[in-house]
């Protein structure tokens, strides 16, 4: 293994996030503020509970889940697109380094950013609501393996992009209308029937829901099968690279 | 001695059905300077591009040290250190940073001595905390030369480093390379500066529409260049060349009623002031006298003319 070529990339993505540690952290952060006093204030003071939490605190799960989803995909994607776009791909291409090591490098810094974007929102929620995280462990597991998925989900927009249209076109028309659709803002179960059943095939859901049930010890749907699908989606993204340079597509002629 | 690089039987054809490469062979010996010349599109950089591992090959082989630059990837590649043609480099990266990051990809740790050397050498060491977009395009260029240079090569490929640098740089680049030609480091350059394989290069390759026309050592080459004809034109024509011309070995046209000698342009006695003394002895009356030097771009043109 290039130890070195993958903490090179791993670095040098992650000094593009320092540079900008501001707009990268603070953005994140007003949003949540933001969905705090529109969602928080304005619904909680209609809806009071939701099994058994309280508005607010229900919300907090979802809305980290957001951060995390959008900064994992236009992280990664970006950080692979814009050596493509540069020009200064051919250094990966002319350096004694594998895939699988170009993989770990970027996948890995966009991981860390959006997990370290997940904390900064947990304790920016922690100042709105109060929060009593039941199972520890498992909501950093739940953290870290979405991160990563996602972050690999990201990756692969930015190698197929042909330019910034195409790059931004997936976390906008995609990613943010599951994210809406996928219960972060209300228990599936507040659903009439038929979109209940529409609403499983939304794989944002399970992700949701397995990360509230880490905090309060409620879900949707059942835990084993949130982890199932998480694995599922990291699985075909991993396989999705794996084809894409093998085939060379898009990256080689 | 084995070759440090081995292209054997490798072509190339695009995407789009475009045959770039026709079965190119090519042995490259450890240490010597090649310079390949073509012209625009002639296939230059699919060349290098296949060496370095940015195209795949269509069919045949490339050996880097005894690596195949495809199985052995590893091995190949980190022998090999790659100034592009584009000038492609992150904006916000400095020098520096930029070469710690080239070093670390090659599996390399930092070496703040030989940083300190290479940008040294490349007039660069003032410049090494600036952001590369804060850079001319010929320090971007020089940039791009130490990225290269950075994890040790022993290949170097340079593809067309001098365009856009000046006169007085481009002196100093030659410098530079003839340094690391000194240190052993095998270097191949495209250009389309024939004076500059003339100033560097060992060996000259020519390129022309995917085929590898030429290569021959620059000294064979340079003996057909430094020949220098002299076109002496005649007021009136000549029957036979006078028995006293015979040693000069002239060539004699009745068309144009011109005498042409030629002579090695190097060579201490041109033999131009005997030439003029028989000729008044023949009685022979000139009218006008030029001389002309084949350059290596004659024969190139000649080259790049005769077969298409
Ligand atoms: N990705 C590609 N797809 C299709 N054709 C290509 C591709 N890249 C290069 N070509 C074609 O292959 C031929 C050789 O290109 P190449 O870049 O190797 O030329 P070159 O000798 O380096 O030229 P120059 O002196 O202009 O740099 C050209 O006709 C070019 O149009
Ligand atoms: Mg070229």
């Amino acid at each position: 293994m290039n130890f070195p070529g993958m903490k090179s990339i791993y670095l040098f993505e992650m000094a593009r996030f320092y540079r900008t540690i501001s707009q990268s952290l603070f953005s994140p952060v007003l949003s949540t503020v933001l969905y705090f006093i529109v969602f928080g204030s304005a619904i909680g003071s209609r809806i009071q509970e939701v099994d058994g939490v309280s508005y607010g605190a229900f919300i907090v799960p979802g809305l980290i889940m957001l951060s995390v989803l959008t900064q994992s995909i236009s992280n990664a994607s970006f950080g692979i697109y814009f050596p493509k776009f540069l020009g200064s791909i051919y250094e990966l291409h002319t350096a004694p380094i594998s895939y699988l090591e170009i993989v770990i490098g970027y996948v890995g810094a966009a991981a860390t950013k959006s997990i370290i974007i997940g904390l900064v929102i947990l304790a920016t929620a922690s100042l709105f609501v109060p929060l009593h995280i039941q199972h520890f462990p498992a909501m950093i597991a739940f953290l870290v393996l979405t991160s990563i998925s996602f972050s690999l989900f990201g990756f692969i927009i930015g190698l197929w992009s042909k330019n910034f249209e195409q790059l931004q076109l997936v976390p906008l028309l995609v990613i943010t209308p599951l994210v809406f659709l996928g219960g972060s803002f209300y228990s599936i179960s507040m659903l009439p029937p038929f979109w209940q059943t529409v609403t499983l095939f939304n794989p944002v859901v399970y992700l949701i829901s397995g990360f509230r049930w880490s905090f309060y010890g409620t879900s949707d749907v059942s835990l084993g099968l949130s982890l199932a699908m998480i694995f599922l989606f990291l699985i075909t993204c991993l396989g999705v690279i794996w084809w894409t340079f093998k085939t060379g597509f898009k990256i080689k002629d | 001695m084995s070759s440090i690089i081995s292209v054997q039987d490798l072509s190339k054809e695009y995407d789009n059905g475009f045959k770039a490469l026709k079965n190119i062979n090519l042995e490259i010996e450890q240490g010597e300077v090649i310079a390949l010349l073509g012209p625009n599109g002639a296939g230059k950089t699919t060349l290098i591009s296949i060496i370095c591992g940015l195209v795949s090959p269509t069919s045949g082989q490339v050996l880097v040290g005894g690596n195949n630059v495809i199985k052995d990837y590893r091995k190949a590649r980190s022998m090999i250190g790659l100034v592009p043609q584009e000038i492609a480099l992150e904006p916000f990266q400095s020098v520096m940073n930029g070469m710690k990051f080239t070093r670390g990809l090659f599996g390399k740790r930092p070496d703040a001595e030989l940083m300190k050397d290479i940008l040294m050498r490349l007039s660069l060491w003032d410049k090494r905390d600036a952001k590369t977009m804060e850079l001319s395009g010929g320090m971007k260029r020089r940039v791009l030369i130490a990225k290269a240079l950075c994890h040790e090569p022993a290949v170097l490929f340079l593809d067309e480093p001098t365009a856009g640098v000046d006169v007085e740089l481009r002196k100093d680049m030659w410098a530079v390379i003839e340094q690391l030609k000194a240190e052993g480091v095998t270097i191949i350059l495209t250009t389309h500066y024939i004076e500059e394989a003339e100033a560097i290069a060992d060996r000259v390759g020519i390129i022309r529409k995917g085929d590898l026309l030429l290569v021959e050592q620059k000294e064979t080459l340079m003996q057909r260049m430094g020949q220098r004809q002299m076109v002496i034109e005649l007021s009136e024509p000549i029957i036979a060349i006078p028995k006293n011309l015979k040693p000069f070995n002239l060539e004699y046209s009745s068309e144009d009623l011109t005498l042409t000698y030629s002579y090695e342009a190097s060579g201490e006695r041109t033999g131009i002031a005997s030439l003029f003394t028989e000729l008044s002895n023949a009685k022979i009356i000139l009218r006008d006298v030029q001389t002309h030097q084949s350059s290596l771009e004659d024969i190139f043109v000649d080259l790049i003319g005769d077969k298409s």
